[in-house]
């Protein structure tokens, strides 16, 4: 018995250890954002904890944050929808309304496909759109680009959540008297409601910290996210390092919220792609 | 003949409006979606590689030069830098978080109580945004105020080392910043395919008194084999994306020390303007993932039928 017990202790500390080098970071800026700039240059761990950055970058004249927090949201919020309805109408469709392997592993490879491709490889086509468009620096551009980014996540977990609804449910519907459409509006979508909220979330934390997109197919805070705000802080000259940490506190925010909420959905989601062991 | 054509568009009618039409109607957005935004836009690209592309005065103006692109690329001084920095990067980081995520794998499928906090913990670099990440690590490798350079000063360092800064640290700065950034990933795979070992396996191994160490090497590795196999290659493909964390840490620099192929692009597209070339080593790029995808697709399908 003493044998088996000392590796655990041995093995809980050396996972402590992986615990705080992940939270460490995230201290640290929680700690930067909340010092003056006098106490970031000194590197003292004893200060006096302020707020005035979070001030400065919400309601200060060199900061736009506020804006930027509008966008992010309306983006966000948006492509969580969007995928969302489009994402479980074409899951549940070639999860079970009997199209033939070919049509629906077609479109899993290409899903997939997407899913793996550098997006810097559709950057070029989606800004010439925007500009032709004219919805370049709106939220729209940034909005078209991370539905299509997201669409291969919400299609293949809404997939998997289908797969676990047993066929007799929708049969049963159907002999009742149900189309096929209200068969999935009343009968099978409150059965994977939790599954759905999972995959919006998660979209919705994807779209939140995406940049690449956001920062190509915008130029002004009419039309710029979060992400693109706190690098912004980076290229500047003299670095405003309080405001910086401050903002990147912010970022975290949704995915801090997430993490509390974590359940094997969302460890799922993350994993999208992997081949199940 | 008349029959016949109302016969036709009875059955079209059936199959949009009919009572079997939710078939159509349902994957039909995703199909238009994924025609306009992920198939033109390729075809797109196709066009934009054999043409000059200027905005002038507002106004796209486009000339066909056919493949003088090449030539662009054969004069392209970075393309072979950022190619073989994204080709280091990619070695380095698979490699790394293959053993840091399957090591800590093994740990916390070894725990019972703090399993849940510790996964609850591991998944967060997923979730934060890259960007964020970035500036977190920016202001730990500051050469002036950053943690490190704070520490290593009181404990006496003459010149610390500049991370970020310095041509010969900057590519083990960002790739320390990936580790911490994508173990998880890892981790959370091999967890997977650790918890699919029957546990008869294991307990079977234990009454033959194999130990822990034996017990990786024996039981645990040789079944994880081939989910250890896609799991690289899977991190592989998703290495080459590279791009958030380099912009804020180091923007590929100093001077071309951690340019990598997604950054060359974008500066290409961004800096210089040039949206013909920039389109050309995009469809460069899809090319060459596309061989790697393919590939991958193939491996799991193997593994897969391999584990039944």
């Amino acid at each position: 018995m003493r044998e088996k017990t000392v590796p655990k202790v041995i093995l809980n500390v050396a996972l402590l250890i992986v615990v705080f080098i992940i939270l460490f970071p995230v201290f640290y800026i929680v700690q930067t954002s909340l010092k003056s700039t006098a106490d970031i240059y000194s590197g003292t761990f004893f200060f006096e904890a302020k707020t005035r950055n979070y001030e400065e970058i919400f309601t200060g004249s060199r900061s736009n944050f506020a804006e930027l927090t509008r966008n992010s949201l309306i983006v966000s919020a948006s492509v969580a929808v969007i995928c969302g309805v489009i994402g479980s109408l074409a899951a549940y469709s070639i999860s079970r309304l009997n199209w033939s392997r070919w049509v629906t592993g077609g479109i899993l490879v290409w899903l997939l496909f997407i899913n793996m491709m550098p997006p810097i490889v559709f950057v070029t086509p989606y800004y010439l759109w925007a500009r032709a468009t004219n919805i370049y620096d709106t939220p729209a551009a940034v909005i078209m680009a991370h539905m299509v980014l997201n669409m291969p996540l919400a299609v293949i977990m809404m997939m998997n959540f289908f797969a676990e609804v047993p066929k007799e449910l929708e049969e049963a519907a159907v002999i009742d008297g149900c189309t096929q459409w209200q068969a999935f509006r009343m009968v099978i979508i409150p059965i994977v409601r939790p599954g759905l909220a999972a995959m919006a979330v998660l979209v919705f934390v994807f779209s939140w910290k995406e940049f690449l997109f956001a920062l190509s197919l915008t130029t002004t805070s009419a039309g710029r996210t979060i992400p693109v705000g706190i690098a912004n802080f980076v290229q500047e000259f003299n670095i405003r390092y309080g405001e910086m940490a401050a903002g990147s506190f912010v970022a975290m925010i949704p995915a801090l919220i997430l993490v509390l909420l974590a359940q094997r959905h969302i460890i799922k989601g993350l994993t999208v792609g992997a081949v199940k062991g | 003949m008349a029959r016949f054509s109302l016969n036709n568009s009875g059955d079209l009618r059936t199959a949009l409006f009919g009572p079997g039409s939710f078939k159509y109607w349902s994957v039909a957005p995703l199909l238009v979606v994924l025609v306009i935004f992920t198939v033109l836009p390729i075809a797109q690209l196709l066009q934009m590689s054999v043409s000059e592309l200027e905005f002038i005065e507002g106004e796209l103006v486009s000339e066909f030069i056919g493949l003088r692109q090449l030539d662009n690329l054969a004069k392209d001084p970075i393309v072979g830098i950022a190619i073989k920095n994204t080709l280091v990067f990619v070695v380095a980081v698979v490699l790394i978080e293959t053993f840091t995520g399957f090591a800590l794998a093994v740990a916390i499928s070894r725990t019972t109580t703090l399993s849940i906090v510790y996964r609850s913990v591991v998944i967060i670099p997923l979730l934060i945004p890259p960007v964020a990440i970035g500036t977190m690590w920016s202001l730990i490798y500051d050469y002036n105020y950053g943690l490190i350079t704070t520490i290593l000063i009181e404990l006496g360092v003459q010149n610390p080392p500049l991370w970020t800064a310095d041509p010969d640290l900057a590519l083990i700065s960002v790739i320390i910043v990936d580790v911490w950034h994508w173990t998880s990933f890892m981790f959370l795979i091999m967890l997977a395919g650790i918890e699919s070992i029957p546990p008869s396996l294991l307990e079977a191994a234990r009454v033959d008194g194999a130990n822990e160490l034996r017990m990786i090497r024996h039981v645990i590795l040789p079944m994880m084999a081939p989910t250890i196999l896609v799991a690289m290659l899977l991190r592989t493909i998703l290495a080459f994306k590279v791009f958030d964390q380099i912009f804020v840490l180091t923007s590929g620099g100093p001077g071309t020390a951690t340019q990598v192929i997604s950054m060359h692009i974008y500066k290409v597209f961004s800096e210089q303007f040039r949206l013909g070339y920039a389109a050309f080593l995009s469809l460069m790029v899809a090319a060459f993932m596309t061989i790697f995808v393919v590939f991958y697709f193939w491996a799991s399908r193997v593994v897969r039928r391999r584990l039944g």
